[in-house]
């Protein structure tokens, strides 16, 4: 009996599985997320995985959740299902007091191993599968199942909604199927006969799930490209930006052939390197055609001069920016929000670019469709930043919806007819309607009239080419025109107010909004009442300055180490950055509410016992 | 600088194509190269090979890259949308064009600076994804807009304007096409027009990578005697495995020929294209003869020009990416967007 009282909790706890990359662990870990939802209660995953292929360690952790707390819970963790003897030691420590650690069995193991204040639960997965499975393959494979029988028991799951999930998965493959609901109830029965089962930690069914979906934001944004009208994507591997691309080419494969040829209607190229990746989207785009490419921080790097000549020639495009952390290689496998200022201003000289801040699956797949719009419309490229524990993590979220009736907006294109037109003047570079959106034509429209040299050098108002000074600055502010124009067509902040009114603030984004939702609750608790507001894009809707004008303090939260989206909004807006308090999170862990919570609550304790600007004036 | 335009008049007189198009609607702006460029004659001579295969100039994309062979598509089919991209990086934008719109011609011109060193991978692999293109590199083995440094098509041992001898290896853009799989190499001399007019107008109406590689001597840095890429030693080293003509198939040209030494090559749109051999044992379609031949002469010191090889049976890289023969860019929401029943299934099947 452990000297700690054990955890008990129905429906809120967070179980990690510590495996060994390339065990072939994840399709059941997966599964495991998935039960729990099958019984009505929230679940929100996290892969921790390290660069490389196989052999080092990988964890997925699992947070049950029936209040919906979908961040990071952070702290310790209820279960540790270890399975990989090189992160014992670290795994056991990481478990909560009175919390329940599952290992094979198979091996005695000398109790110097285990801790007193814990429920250790023994399982000989590798006696059971060795006993039943020759293949080693298989006796790999299936021990993960025999475990996921096993909680099932300890959990008190019904093995009924697992058995459908493994039908779901293996429809068709009836002797997978039937191999896998074997595994799944050897360990199953083997806790039920051996173990005292349940143990503390139970799922409960609820009904907390509702009509949501549980996807993965890079497969989303991929998915947003296809109903977007996005036909040409060039992309060049990098984690963690690779399975957009591999889920564009899978949705195009299903949703995007001819019915009556077979022929795609789409074309996906995988170039040489990032720079040929955004060079081939400048050229489509140029074209006509609504291209984007996905990459990360370092491609971002590399493709930044061509996105100086798309924001200057003015060439439509869309990349998908699934941020990791920097810089150089820093930690591929980690989560960062922390390419704000590179995409933001990328490229030399004077070049402001638009971002949009998506905060789950459900945006990703909506502003990834509607980023082709806004492309084509400003001719300019949008940057869609994700960030890794938006992209390569699955997300309960709300359903995808697209209205189909609507038309995408080409932006302004010159047709030869419109080229005919008695009087009309076409000068590539005219601001004819004062928003700073010149018309473009594309290549191939008329015979004598609209065509124009697109140039990374500087060009008067008719593309052709001039070292003027006034003709140049002409150009510059116009180009400032059209940045200001795109405030009000860009996704606006979201605002919402505390109980009562507050003088203080906090502004976040992107995937730290689930952490903030969670940690407004427990500020509360603690007393501290804020208004908050999702900034959902840049450049920044005037509500953003507003916003901070109504505050004596906002907390800017973010994920990396210089607050990026801060010095952005201090820059953007001519705000005295005293008043911005930056809440910094950074080793490459999702964001925590409890770590929100403990930065902006002790801020908040000092404010209330020493006023600083007051107690100095 | 500033841009030069023509004037608009056209003499009444002036010969009219099967299109009613004369040599003046293929012309661009006036080139502000030096006085002798030999990239002024690549110039002319696209424009009379797209006045020959009576093309729309609308119906052409001309991008290039950085340096003065990238300046020059402004010289050319004043009535086509043009691309002055980054350098080195023509091939991708060409690349996306290309997939954007599979119905236009797509010129690439490039330069030995812009295409054998920082744009060498992207040469190499336009090429081997077979984009159906017309790849022109302006050869000039030096870098003439930053006055006279060795480009990496130098020759080893030839000297620079200062007399500094290059000691690097160059690299040979015609041998990399041929082992890329280009499905049509060709080289030739800015110098010989009648050369290479109809080598333009062949590579046009080929369908897939069709590469010319033409030494175009930079009449300020490097048309001096220590150079190898001079007007004086190309013509003195030019060996011609063939002359060529090409065939429309609307209007057949007889060209002046004996039987029984003319190879006709038969391309996809139709045309033929008629060899003439000078040397009896060369077959422009194989592949391998053809790499053998250019290194067993570069050896000697001899600039091999021609038609080295040409794959009749050719495709390109929206044949290998089966795509729709309706351009992509013409496709809208109706042709694009799978519905919101499909999205209703996607999103149960994520419950």
């Amino acid at each position: 009996m452990p000297d700690q009282s054990p955890i008990s909790s129905v429906n809120d706890f967070v179980v990690r599985f510590a495996n060994v990359n390339g065990s072939g662990s994840a399709s059941a870990n997966e599964m495991f997320a998935r039960s729990i939802l099958r019984h009505g209660v929230p679940v929100s995953p996290r892969n921790i995985f390290p660069s490389n292929i196989q052999g080092l360690p990988t964890w997925y952790e699992v947070r049950v959740t029936e209040a919906g707390h979908l961040g990071a819970r952070g702290g310790g963790v209820d279960m540790m299902v270890a399975m990989n003897p090189q992160t014992w030691d670290k795994d056991v420590a990481s478990i909560e007091p009175g919390g329940y650690l599952f290992y094979d069995s198979t091996k005695p193991m000398p109790t110097s191993k285990f801790r007193s204040d814990i429920t250790v639960i023994g399982v000989p997965l590798t006696a059971i599968t060795n006993s039943t499975y020759t293949d080693p393959r298989q006796r790999q494979l299936f021990k993960n199942i025999i475990y996921l029988g096993a909680l099932c028991a300890l959990l008190d799951m019904d093995v009924k909604l697992v058995e459908q999930l493994i039908g779901e998965q293996y429809k068709g493959k009836e002797k997978l199927l039937s191999s896998n609901v074997h595994a799944l109830h050897l360990g199953r029965d083997f806790a039920l006969q051996n173990l005292k089962c349940p143990i503390g930690l139970r799922v409960k069914k609820a009904d907390k799930v509702g009509d949501r979906i549980f996807m993965e934001g890079n497969s989303a944004a991929a998915l947003g490209a296809v109903y977007g009208g996005a036909t040409v994507c060039a992309w060049y591997p990098i984690t963690p930006s690779s399975s957009v691309a591999e889920a564009f080419t899978s949705h195009c494969k299903k949703l995007r052939h001819d019915p009556k040829t077979g022929k795609a209607k789409y074309a996906i190229v995988q170039g040489e390197d990032e720079l040929a990746s955004i060079g081939i989207v400048i050229g489509a785009s140029w074209n006509g055609a609504r291209a984007f490419t996905a990459t990360s921080g370092p491609g971002i790097s590399l493709m930044t001069e061509f996105i100086g000549l798309s924001y200057f020639a003015e060439i439509p495009g869309v990349i998908m920016n699934i941020q990791r952390a920097g810089p150089s290689t820093g930690m591929p496998t980690r989560t960062q929000q922390c390419d704000i200022i590179a995409c933001a201003y990328a490229s030399h000289g004077d070049t402001k670019h638009v971002l949009l801040f998506p905060e789950d699956p459900a945006e990703a797949f909506e502003f990834a469709g509607h980023s082709f719009d806004l492309a084509e419309r400003l001719q300019t490229m949008i940057f869609l930043m994700l960030d890794l524990d938006i992209g390569m993590n699955h997300r309960l979220c709300r359903p995808l919806k697209w209205d189909e009736n609507q038309q995408y907006d080409r932006g302004k294109v010159m047709t030869a007819e419109m080229l005919d037109e008695p009087g009309r003047d076409f000068g590539r570079y005219l601001d004819v309607d004062g928003d700073g959106i010149p018309y473009r034509t594309y290549p191939g429209t008329h015979p004598t009239k609209g065509s124009f040299f697109t140039r990374g050098t500087s060009r008067d108002r008719y593309a052709r080419y001039s070292e003027e000074g006034a003709v140049y600055a002409d150009n510059m502010q116009r180009l400032v025109r059209k940045f200001e124009t795109a405030q009000d067509m860009v996704p606006r902040p979201l605002q919402a107010n505390a109980a009562k009114p507050t003088k203080y603030g906090v502004i976040y984004f992107g995937s730290t909004s689930p952490a903030m939702d969670e940690a407004i609750g427990l500020l509360e608790a603690r007393g501290h009442l804020l208004d908050r507001m999702r900034v959902r894009a840049f450049p920044f809707h005037s509500s953003v300055a507003s916003f901070i004008a109504d505050h004596d303090f906002v907390y800017v939260v973010e994920q990396n180490r210089d607050g990026q989206l801060r010095q952005l909004i201090v820059n953007e807006n001519g705000i005295d950055p005293v008043r911005l308090v930056p809440i910094l999170h950074y080793d490459g862990t999702p964001i925590t509410a409890r770590f929100i919570a403990k930065a902006i609550g002790d801020h908040q304790d000092r404010l209330k016992v020493t006023p600083l600007r007051k107690a100095v004036s | 600088m500033t841009y030069i335009a023509k004037p608009k008049f056209h003499h009444p007189g002036l010969k009219k194509n099967d299109l009613g198009y004369t040599h003046r609607d293929y012309e661009g702006k006036i080139s502000t190269l030096c006085a002798g460029c030999g990239h002024d004659s690549i110039t002319a001579s696209i424009i009379e090979a797209c006045y020959e295969l009576s093309i729309e100039p609308h119906r052409v994309a001309k991008i290039s890259g950085i340096g003065c062979s990238s300046k020059t598509p402004d010289y050319f089919l004043g009535n086509s949308h043009g691309f002055n991209s980054v350098h080195g990086r023509m091939p991708s934008v060409l690349t996306g064009a290309n997939l954007a719109n599979r119905d236009l011609i797509y010129l690439g011109v490039s330069g030995d600076g812009d295409s054998a060193s920082i744009g060498f991978g992207q040469f190499a692999h336009s090429i081997r994804r077979a984009v159906n293109m017309t790849y022109i590199v302006e050869n000039n083995g030096v870098y003439g807009l930053t006055k006279g440094q060795f480009s990496a098509t130098a020759d080893r041992g030839s000297k620079s304007k200062k007399g500094v001898m290059n000691t690097d290896n160059a690299i040979d853009l015609v041998a990399i096409a041929l082992q890329l799989g280009a499905s049509f190499v060709a080289r030739s001399f800015s110098g010989d027009k009648s050369q290479l007019v109809p080598l333009i107008a062949a590579a046009i109406r080929h369908k897939g990578a069709s590469f010319i590689d033409v030494i175009s001597p930079c009449i300020a840095f490097n048309n001096h005697a220590g150079s190898t890429k001079s007007f004086d030693y190309v013509r003195e080293h030019n060996d011609a495995v063939n002359r060529l003509d090409v065939i429309t198939g609307r209007d057949p040209i007889t060209v002046d020929y004996a039987p029984g030494t003319v190879q006709v090559v038969e391309q996809h749109d139709g045309t033929r294209l008629a060899l003439r051999k000078i040397d009896a044992d060369y077959d422009a379609n194989d592949r391998l003869a053809a790499m053998t031949f250019l290194q067993k002469h570069a050896a000697k010191g001899q600039v091999v020009t021609g038609l080295l090889y040409v794959d009749p049976d050719s495709d390109d890289l929206h044949t290998h990416l089966d795509t729709v023969e309706t351009p992509l860019n013409t496709l809208e929401a109706k042709d694009l967007c799978p519905g919101t029943a499909a999205l209703e299934k996607i999103n149960a099947s994520l419950r």
